[in-house]
């Protein structure tokens, strides 16, 4: 299940989405909002989604996962708007027969994410405001 | 023809709106389309990155850029 939302994200009913009995583990990773960017004050961060190209993006992140574990269920969800400190900006589960597998299927899917997905986080600051990773 | 050209992330703020109609002449590739838009928008070389998505799909080497094409500007990614 893949979500791109403006709303809180419901990390124990993301969690509640993977359980499975054949599962031995789930791994969770959740992405939150720092309050620091190279030592200067976050105040919040503006997140913008191209939502259908990220959704098909995403899923082909899942899809490559699963060939390579032996995932039971896998859910993504992705918030967009804007962003608080200490918010999630974005959660995974994965369930899998045994823990190596959830961790290193998780671990792929975020690093995945952060390369190829089309959302783009703007980091605001007391005196500015700057979009992540746009140059060099 | 022209194209109607959709932006996001910092690349909307180099075009100066969400989206613009441009006029290209005949067919041509994502990669010409690119280069013309840089000349258009200097701001777009000073980004890390700067791909198309066509449809929804990230721009094939080559790939012809026709009329009803959905074409996106998508400036360097930074989710999670």
């Amino acid at each position: 299940m893949i979500v791109i939302s403006d709303k809180k994200l419901d990390t124990w009913s993301i969690i509640a989405s993977v359980e499975d009995e054949a599962a031995g583990a789930i791994d969770v990773f959740i992405g939150t909002v720092r309050n620091k960017t190279s030592d200067k004050s976050v105040t919040h961060l503006e997140y913008e989604s191209f939502d259908t190209m990220a959704v098909k993006e995403i899923q082909k992140i899942v899809d490559t996962a699963k060939t390579k574990w032996p995932i039971k269920k896998i859910t993504v969800h992705h918030r967009k708007g804007i962003l608080k400190i200490g918010d999630a900006a974005v959660v995974i589960a994965v369930s899998t027969p045994h823990r190596k597998e959830s961790f290193e299927a998780c671990q792929f899917i975020i690093d995945s994410l952060k390369k190829t997905v089309p959302i783009w986080k703007k980091e605001v600051f007391s005196d500015g405001k700057i979009w992540a990773s746009a140059h060099p | 023809m022209k194209l109607t050209i959709v932006a996001y992330g910092i690349a909307k703020e180099i075009l100066g709106a969400s989206s613009i109609e441009y006029e290209i002449e005949g067919s041509l590739s994502q990669e010409a389309l690119l280069e013309n838009l840089k000349r258009s928008y200097p701001g777009f070389n000073k980004l890390t990155s700067l791909v198309i998505a066509i449809n929804s799909e990230y721009a094939q080497k080559g790939q012809i850029v026709s009329e009803n094409d959905e074409v996106v500007l998508i400036p360097p990614v930074s989710g999670g």
